[in-house]
């Protein structure tokens, strides 16, 4: 009893007297951070401050807050960008690799998690060293093959959905896999006991279980998409098939001069990801973070 | 265990085959799952593999990427690389300072801020998301918001030189002169990644046990003391996958290269990627392009074996 008493007696001086240290150093704590914050947002703040500033006021003041709001930037920068056609564009490659991702990525991480055929291991092996093979060892082919497709009348995007498919496979397959392995058999066996076949096991019971994995591969995989430039340049050539990187590059350099324009495009193709962001955070965040981990 | 209570236990194929209830685990056990597993592997295989082992060949080769006249020259390439081109040389320079920069500058950065971050309660979550803003940016604004914060006459620069009294101190061509371009391309591609290393960071201080921190505390352990013994130990295995990793991307790097300065001025931000891009689709140098391609993934390669190496040693990965 008295050994008992005297830790908690120790316990409560060291708590009062880390309690102390505690506030006054979190003072030095959120100073940093707040300083940090700032190196974040200002460039930030500073384009949105653009966005909706006249070129004139631009000139004058470049980098203060708006004197007064000039909103008409955003409809004249949808019109010269073409943002109708490339934000449609940029919807159709990230929602069909989002697709085409989850449903052939979750059937494959499916196969290997449960049913392991013949061969599964050497399959895990050949993704493990093809996740390793930088894009720039097979560019060059690639842009030949998709040439020659594109020649043969393979339209260009589905080849460079495609193109996105393979490049976040592994990454995938190890995630949902990885997912799928932590479920545990009882609740399949469960399913079939009661008369279930595999294709309802598998989305009656595998996948709403394992929703969390499909939502870290769509967000990771969406925002590596909608953000992707290199592929796009490289493999689109017709603007009505740019996605709104590519185009905005090209818009960029139209009008170099032109800051309220450009910043008006800018807030533009953000808004939808800041969107996304701002209601999703903790699964962006903690995605993005076991995607990077996991690569 | 099946088997074994089984009356007759198939052998030959052919018995295989004619037995109903093998055939029916066959299709269960092997092809159905292999089905499910192959639409996947072949666009990996026709995307990634097959152009992979093309890009080797084509390195040995003097392919101008158009027409049919393609003729095996061996080494060439290589030794064109390693011998005569002298820009190669300096682009491989500016790899490895790329590569000094971002295994130093976001490190320091993202370590210092994810231990004041870690002992943050109330508040942390916005931090935590405001930090990592940045890193959900496309890089082709993330870009320009840069190119204008750096301009000379109205970027921040001339604010500062306005703010002190002073004329072309700090409002210079950051990104125009050769002695600073590269390290500006830097400066702002860290500033769109370093907050996604602080996250991986403080995820990995969250997950060391407080009792930890507790012994250290008991022993008499300073902040520092605590930071060095029970921290850095504790996040150890994230921060060296992530040397690693980010050693890899430096070889890679790209985006930001040439949406800033297209490898110049006169070639001062020239990386091996963005040559190799100019070479292969710009200049009909498609053989010449392969072979900087090889020569990137050999260096990533290079990079994988010396970390494997050290794990296998014990060096805990």
């Amino acid at each position: 009893m008295t050994a008992i008493g005297k830790v908690s007696i120790r316990d409560t001086v060291l708590q009062r007297g880390r309690g102390k240290e505690r506030s006054r150093l979190l003072v030095f704590n959120h100073t940093v951070l707040l300083l940090l914050t700032a190196f974040a947002v200002i460039p930030l703040l500073v384009l949105a401050f653009n966005s909706v500033k006249t070129n004139l006021e631009i000139g004058q003041n470049p980098l203060g807050p708006p004197r007064n709001i000039v909103p008409d930037n955003f409809p004249d920068a949808w019109e010269k960008g073409n943002f109708a056609t490339t934000m449609g564009n940029s919807i159709i490659y990230v929602v069909a690799t989002i697709a085409a991702e989850l449903v052939l990525g979750g059937l494959a991480a499916y196969a290997l998690a449960r049913k392991r055929p013949p061969g599964s291991d050497l399959l895990m092996l050949y993704f493990l060293v093809a996740s390793t093979i930088p894009l720039w060892m097979y560019i060059v082919p690639l842009f030949v093959q998709i040439n020659t497709l594109k020649r043969l009348g393979v339209d260009a995007r589905f080849l460079l959905i495609m193109v996105y498919v393979a490049g976040s496979a592994p990454l995938t397959i190890f995630l949902l896999r990885s997912y799928m392995i932590d479920l545990p058999t009882e609740l399949e066996d469960a399913a079939r006991v009661d008369g279930a076949n595999e294709f309802q096991v598998l989305t009656r019971i595998v996948l709403p279980l394992t929703k969390p994995g499909f939502l870290t591969v769509g967000l990771v995989v969406g925002l590596g998409v909608w953000n992707e430039f290199l592929l796009a340049l490289t493999f689109i050539h017709d603007p009505n098939q740019f996605p709104v990187t590519t185009s905005f590059y090209k818009f960029v350099d139209r009008f170099d001069r032109d800051w309220s324009l450009t910043s008006a495009g800018a807030i533009i193709i953000i808004f939808p990801v800041m969107v996304l962001f701002l209601a999703l955070q903790r699964q962006f965040i903690e995605g993005l973070a076991e995607g990077g981990i996991k690569t | 265990m099946a088997v074994l209570t089984r009356k007759k236990k198939p052998t030959s194929v052919f018995e295989k085959l004619s037995d109903e209830t093998w055939r029916r685990k066959f299709l269960r056990n092997v092809i159905i799952p292999w089905i499910f597993i192959s639409p996947l592997l072949i666009i990996h295989i026709f995307v990634v593999a097959i152009p992979a082992v093309q890009g080797v060949y084509m390195s040995l080769t003097d392919w101008t990427g158009i027409g049919m006249n393609v003729n095996f020259v061996g080494l060439d390439n290589y030794h064109r690389l390693f011998f005569e081109d002298e820009t190669f040389g300096k682009s491989l320079g500016n790899n490895v300072i790329w590569m000094a920069f971002f295994l130093t500058v976001p490190f320091i950065l993202a370590l210092f801020c994810a231990a004041m971050l870690a002992q943050v309660k109330r508040g942390g979550m916005l931090y935590r998301s405001i930090l990592f803003i940045p890193y959900v940016l496309a890089s082709v604004v993330t870009t320009t918001i840069w190119k204008n914060l750096l301009n000379p006459r109205q970027g921040i620069g001339a604010a500062l030189d306005n703010m002190l009294g002073l004329e072309d101190v700090f409002g210079v061509a950051f990104l125009g002169r050769p002695e600073s371009a590269l390290i500006s391309i830097a400066f702002i591609d860290n500033w769109h990644f370093w907050g996604f290393l602080m996250i991986l960071f403080l995820a990995a201080m969250q997950s060391i046990p407080p009792v930890l921190y507790d012994a250290a505390k008991i022993d008499g352990a300073n902040r520092w003391q605590e930071f060095r013994h029970v921290t850095l130990p504790g996040i150890r295995p994230v921060m060296l996958f992530m040397y690693m990793m980010v050693a890899i991307w430096s070889f890679l790097a790209f985006d930001y290269i040439f949406l800033l300065t297209q490898g110049g001025p006169a070639g001062a931000s020239e990386v091996i990627a963005t040559q190799l891009y100019k070479n292969a689709f710009f200049r009909f140098q498609a053989g010449y392009g392969a072979a900087q391609g090889v020569v990137i993934s050999i260096f990533a390669g290079f990079i994988i074996m010396i970390f494997v190496t050290l794990r296998r040693r014990g060096w805990d990965i």
